[in-house]
């Protein structure tokens, strides 16, 4: 049928439906199934939530649904170091958000996406349980504390090799 | 376990365990205004989100408001409906509600209709406190449905029906906080999804988020333009619901008014698609026959059960979603494609007039029917066989339109020969009317014996799924018949697993048929009114003088002057169809591509 465009990679597809498996392919564990899928592809594209949807016997439009519903779940590729703000209120009072603005002012793309090359994506985020170093940044897995607006390039200088 | 004693506004009632507040305060004929709850009692849907918060009341010795849909009785209870706490809870809800929605009552396809409205009206909303941001998305027009989700209220309504009752799953709440919305997946339009336009949501939006393509000014332009000869024919649905629209009780046959209603709106032919119901069980019976005297003799290829494809969405839903099965339904096309196809070929001759001067218009109950005329095996050279098909809504709109006092209007016959139909035309309007048409006749076939007695008691209900076998002198022949299409799935899921023993298979997308049609006047959740429906078609029936199909004088005139025999070649090219698999989406893994 011409309507069907097969975009995934095979072992891509043997990846996801043993994630699926792994959970009895149980509509109940929807979100832990995506929780592994994004970990796994950094991303949920259609592709995976129709997959998604068939192995769960669930409508693609349901897996969508919950997909749009939490902001941890993302439909756009996120870049190789994925840059997380926390906006939480301690963050938040000690001037995250100037943090943030200045992280999107110098890698030139708004806060849900990814730079062109795919290096950067940015995202606010909520408290990540280390109030003691607010503001916070996590890049990747790596934690910057008490970050300042004016610390920021610095911090970026660190990923200009990479 | 025993009764509960509850007070409501000071009213004793008992009820039982697990009765709702709201249920109960009905008993004692207290009004609660409810928005989002939605309950269809004999089709077993019910829908209480307790998510609109307008069934709010007071329980005395409880700190908040309760939701009346969905919070149980206790013994001892003592709930006020009508507190000043409470009616002011309900106007700051539906003040919010109406704050984040289009004021344009005035030219709204719902207005007069809405629930929204109505709540609006009774709880005395005369201004909109929380002046504001409003939520906007793109309106969404397919072939058939029309959604404008500015409008919607998300009380999830449609989507119970899509997904629940029905099993399509197109429909989903998507998003969070203002920007929530019920959308097919990534937001595509419905054109490009599976939706099977069955019609339920648009049927339960309460207000005009989901409405049908509106197609009367169409019809119109038609009958204003002296060069073309205009057609309409009715489906047998329509006359047991229009009156409704006119303020008669539920269950009035209007058939004689609305012939003349349509003669006054200076159609140049009323027709009847009955006659074209007649039609399909020649067609659809022979083929019964055929599959089973083949089947009978030991031929192993054939394929039983047939499944009946009058049903446009239960059409579209098999193509979807079980492409696998595309040669098990009958190919017999509905009674409104067969009726386009024979008025402008038979008729058209008959009146020398050419396909191309003609208009075929049909009052359908229905919202599919629209997208079923658009479908292109339905045309010849691009001009299709029914030109435009409007629900029973969209003619009593036009009815109004042109003032016409229809509850005055005198009784009136259909006109020759396409209007002239048998009892057995009738019922395809209700659950099992099409098989028990198709018995009636295939018996006679079958047994070559004259039927007496042509009431199959055992084929007529409203249950989702019912089974019933016939004895054809005796042979045992099965049937199954689905309403609704989340049963259909069931039954279909037996016929691909190889377990279903049924010869022949019923199925319409609508919970009570057609009666319940998408296109059919807002029955608002009150399903007794489907039910007095169902009771006027099997009056119409019995009141006919002629109950089976092949017994119709102007059928047996069109094989003899014209189609030759059922199944035969002129009737294969003119009265039969094919179907065709459907991209589910956009994705699908080879080896899950469920038996090709």
């Amino acid at each position: 049928m011409s309507a069907i465009k097969i975009r995934l990679k095979e072992n891509d597809l043997q990846q996801l439906k043993d994630v699926c498996k792994s959970f009895n392919n149980e509509e109940g564990e929807l979100i832990n199934v995506l929780h592994k899928a994004q970990g796994i592809f950094g991303y949920l594209p259609a592709e995976v939530q129709e997959v998604v949807a068939r192995q769960l016997k669930i409508s693609v439009a349901k897996v969508y649904g919950v997909v749009t519903f939490y902001s941890f779940f993302t439909m756009v590729p996120r870049g190789r170091y994925p840059i997380s703000v926390c906006t939480g209120t301690a963050c938040y009072v000690r001037g995250a958000e100037k943090v943030l603005d200045e992280f999107k002012r110098l890698i030139k793309v708004p806060v849900g996406e990814t730079t062109p090359d795919g290096k950067f994506s940015i995202a606010g985020l909520r408290c990540v349980g280390a109030c003691g170093l607010a503001p916070v940044v996590l890049i990747g897995d790596k934690t910057y504390g008490r970050v300042a607006p004016d610390g920021v390039r610095k911090i970026l200088k660190e990923y200009d090799d990479k | 376990m025993g009764k509960l004693k509850v007070k409501i506004d000071n009213k004793l009632v008992e009820v039982e365990q697990g009765t709702t507040i709201l249920e109960a305060a009905r008993k004692v004929d207290v009004d609660i205004p409810t928005l989002c709850y939605m309950n269809l009692g004999d089709m077993d849907i019910e829908h209480k989100p307790g998510g609109c918060r307008i069934c709010v009341v007071e329980v005395e010795g409880r700190r908040n408001l309760a939701p009346s849909c969905a919070t149980d009785c206790y013994d001892g209870m003592n709930v006020k409906t009508h507190s000043i706490r409470v009616m002011n809870a309900r106007r700051t809800v539906l003040e919010l509600m109406i704050s984040d929605h289009p004021f344009e009552c005035l030219t709204c396809a719902k207005s007069g209709n809405c629930d929204l409205q109505s709540t609006a009206i009774k709880l005395g909303i005369r201004e909109i406190n929380y002046p504001g941001e409003k939520s906007t998305y793109k309106p969404d027009f397919s072939p058939a449905i029309i959604r404008e989700m500015d409008k919607c209220i998300m009380c999830r309504r449609c989507e119970k029906m899509c997904n629940e009752v029905q099993t399509v799953g197109v429909l989903s709440g998507i998003n969070r906080g203002f920007e929530a919305v019920v959308a097919p997946a990534f937001e595509r339009d419905l054109d490009h999804s599976e939706c099977t336009y069955c019609g339920q949501c648009v049927a339960v939006c309460p207000t005009a988020a989901l409405t049908e393509v509106d197609h009367t000014n169409q019809v119109l332009r038609a009958l204003a333009d002296p060069s073309k000869t205009v057609v309409v024919q009715t489906a047998p649905a329509v006359r047991a619901a229009l009156g409704e629209e006119f303020g008669m009780e539920p269950g009035t046959l209007v058939t004689g008014k609305m012939v003349a209603a349509l003669r006054q709106l200076e159609f140049d032919y009323v027709f009847d698609t009955d006659f074209a119901a007649d039609l399909t069980i020649m067609e659809e019976g022979a083929e019964i026959l055929s599959r089973l005297s083949r089947h009978l003799s030991g031929d192993t290829s054939v394929k039983l059960p047939i499944l009946t494809s009058c049903c446009p969405g239960w059409v579209s839903f098999f193509e979807h979603h079980f492409p696998d099965l595309l040669d098990v339904p009958s190919t017999a096309r509905s009674p409104q494609q067969m009726f386009g196809s024979i008025a402008k070929t038979y008729f058209a001759e008959k009146i020398k007039t050419d396909r191309k001067d003609m208009v075929v218009v049909s009052i359908m109950p229905c919202v599919a029917k629209k997208y079923e005329c658009t479908r292109e095996e339905f045309s010849v050279d691009g001009n299709p066989d029914v030109d435009y098909s409007i629900s029973t809504r969209e003619l009593a709109n036009l009815i109004k339109r042109a003032n016409i006092d229809f509850n005055k209007l005198p009784d009136e016959e259909f006109d020759a020969p396409m209007g002239e139909s048998t009892g057995a035309g009738v019922i395809f309007g209700a659950t099992g009317g099409v098989i028990e048409a198709a018995v009636r006749s295939a018996y006679e076939l079958y047994t070559k014996e004259t039927l007496e007695k042509v009431d199959f008691e055992q084929l007529r209900g409203m249950e989702g799924i019912r089974e019933a076998t016939v004895d054809f002198n005796g042979f045992p022949l099965k049937i199954g018949i689905a309403n609704g299409l989340g049963n259909a799935r069931k039954l279909l899921d037996e016929v691909r697993s190889g377990k279903s023993e049924f010869h022949a298979i019923e199925i319409m997308a609508c919970p009570g048929g057609c009666i319940g049609g998408g296109g059919q006047p807002l029955h608002h959740g009150n399903s007794a009114i489907l039910k007095e429906r169902q009771k006027a078609i099997y009056r119409e029936d019995a009141n006919k003088p002629l109950r089976k199909s092949h017994e119709n004088p102007s059928i047996i005139k069109l094989y003899e002057e014209y189609l030759g025999e059922p199944l035969g070649e002129k009737a294969h090219h003119l009265l039969h169809t094919k179907y065709f698999r459907r991209g589910r989406t956009i994705c699908i893994e080879p080896d899950v591509k469920e038996a090709e």
